[in-house]
């Protein structure tokens, strides 16, 4: 597979449609391994690390579920090309900033990537619409036991799979889930869910992990510790802590509708408004837009298929998508006109929101 | 990848960087702007770095013998406090005194619970086995040993095999 036709296919993100993608749009797991007896990757000399990819990549590319897959050095992608790798979550910034010796090996329906070189020699990730946390267990467990085959891991008895930061020792799992938290955050609640997330040992994140902004409303939430508990524990835990989150969530829609509708669809109709006409769009404001958009089609404001266009906007928004789409790249400021014209047209199609059946929808 | 300082409390990156002079030397702190708030570090006036450094047994250069360093792969402490990451897998032997703290802050608990590789272990109980029994051969011969060295080879034939079908799995 090539890297041309991977990004023409659309990303494992944008294929649902239905209501269960509702407030989880998607659950990832990631487990990072290292090989015994090598340096960890940001201590490993060009050569040692040269020698690890060849290996790691040879290794990953011979399971079963990375048939037909594409394996790419990070040298060999176009700024452009990581760029849409990092907006669909299947390459981290981190690696798309990687020196030679580095690179990433993408399953053919692109929901397997692994890693090879970021801070450790692999990390294996998978992705799954929606709240999936066990079906991407089972999955993310199984190629990573078909790689046990092929790869000896750094283990320890005691301390589990050994990685370059100690955080991660243990399982060297995280697993998360992307939340559509619009509700939340219209009633200034995520502060407090933020709190109470991390005092039950998880962590709250913006769309693109550590250190990114929330725009559109969206969160990643993910285990914080990964030593002293096995990864179905850790999965129970996190899976609780997100659905107790989509309960808060629901009940902050159903009390917006309750005490002011009013308002509620008033911000759902402006974003309408602007996207059917606006000329000038940036990236952060497209994704709030979209997002009021999406709580639009969550309260039945808008016909339940345009969620899946929704969530295909929010990607295609983001700078890289845009100019890939466009076939060239642009400053920032010839993107906003480019993504204000692609939206509106987008727009042009969609039935007006008709609120008269405001009854928030039951998850 | 860069890497940028790691706070000395946790691992975030450290925004807050303090310099005091105490008794004549010099102590550095390194801080995010979490802890930097916690300990006190931004009311100057109510902050001593001494305290810090004696609560948290953080010294800025190590009073621990400062030559420990990983065999395997050259790492000493100072990097591994600079950068918040190993050089290699060994390190974690090699650094022990100085993870085990560390870990029962940061983790739900300090012994491993979870998935365990086992054919990979497996199949490194076969090597290692294979390594001894090929030592065994040597002296056996080298000692005329015959009849043991015999023995020997068929038993490590029978590893050879078992070694191939665990790797056609």
């Amino acid at each position: 597979m090539t890297i041309s036709s991977l990004i023409a296919t659309p990303s494992e993100l944008t294929d649902s449609s239905s209501s269960k993608t509702a407030i989880v749009l998607m659950t990832r797991i990631r487990l990072a391994r290292n090989i015994t007896g090598h340096s960890f990757p940001g201590w490993a000399k060009p050569a040692q690390r040269e020698a690890v990819y060849q290996m790691c990549s040879a290794a990953v590319g011979a399971t079963p579920q990375m048939k037909r897959s594409l394996s790419v050095a990070v040298a060999d992608l176009s700024d452009l090309e990581r760029q849409i790798l990092v907006e669909r979550h299947l390459i981290s910034r981190e690696l798309s900033g990687a020196k030679a010796g580095a690179g990433v090996v993408i399953s053919r329906e692109q929901a397997f990537s692994v890693m090879v070189n970021e801070e450790d020699h692999l990390r294996i990730q998978v992705l799954r619409s929606g709240f999936n946390l066990k079906k991407a267990w089972n999955a993310i467990n199984e190629l990573d036991s078909a790689l046990e085959d092929r790869l000896d891991f750094a283990f320890s008895p005691t301390l589990g799979y050994l990685t370059a930061c100690p955080t991660n020792v243990g399982t060297a799992m995280r697993a998360s889930a992307m939340m559509h938290l619009p509700a939340l955050v219209i009633s200034n609640q995520m502060e407090k869910i933020v709190r109470a997330v991390n005092q039950l040992g998880m962590v709250v994140r913006g769309l693109f992990g550590e250190g990114s902004d929330a725009s559109g409303s969206i969160f990643q939430i993910s285990n914080q510790t990964t030593l002293g508990e096995s990864e179905e524990d850790i999965i129970k835990r996190l899976g609780s802590v997100l659905q107790s989150i989509v309960e808060h969530e629901l009940n902050a829609r159903g009390k917006l509708i309750e005490a002011d509708a009013g308002k509620l669809f008033d911000k759902i109709g402006r974003a309408f408004g602007i996207l059917q006409n606006s000329h000038l769009l940036s990236s952060s404001e497209a994704m709030n837009l979209l997002s009021l958009i999406r709580l639009g089609v969550d309260l039945g404001a808008f016909p339940d298929a345009n969620r899946a266009i929704t969530d295909r906007l929010l990607i295609e928004a983001q700078p890289g998508h845009l100019q890939h789409a466009q076939k060239g790249e642009f400053d920032p400021a010839q993107r906003d006109i480019l993504r204000a014209a692609r939206l509106r047209s987008e727009f042009a199609n969609f039935t007006r929101p008709d609120f008269t059946v405001h009854q928030p929808e039951k998850n | 990848m860069a890497n940028p300082l790691k706070c000395d409390l946790c691992s975030k990156p450290a925004t807050v960087h303090l310099t005091q002079i105490v008794n004549n030397k010099v102590h550095k702190v390194d801080l995010c702007e979490a802890c930097a708030q916690a300990k006190g570090v931004t009311d100057p006036s109510g902050f001593s770095l001494a305290d810090l450094l004696l609560k948290a047994s953080l010294n800025p250069e190590p009073a621990t013998p400062a030559g420990v360093k990983c065999e395997r792969c050259g790492c000493t402490q100072n990097d591994f406090k600079k950068h918040g990451r190993f050089g290699c897998p060994a390190c974690y032997d090699t650094f022990r005194g100085v993870i085990e703290p560390m870990l029962e802050n940061m983790h739900h608990g300090t012994a491993h619970a979870g998935k365990v590789p086992t054919r990979a272990l497996e199949r490194k109980s076969l090597y290692d086995r294979l390594t001894k029994l090929e030592l065994d051969l040597t002296e056996a011969v080298k000692s005329e040993r015959y009849e043991d060295a015999a023995r020997t080879r068929d038993e490590i034939n029978q590893v050879k095999q078992a070694v191939n079908q665990h790797g056609s799995r």
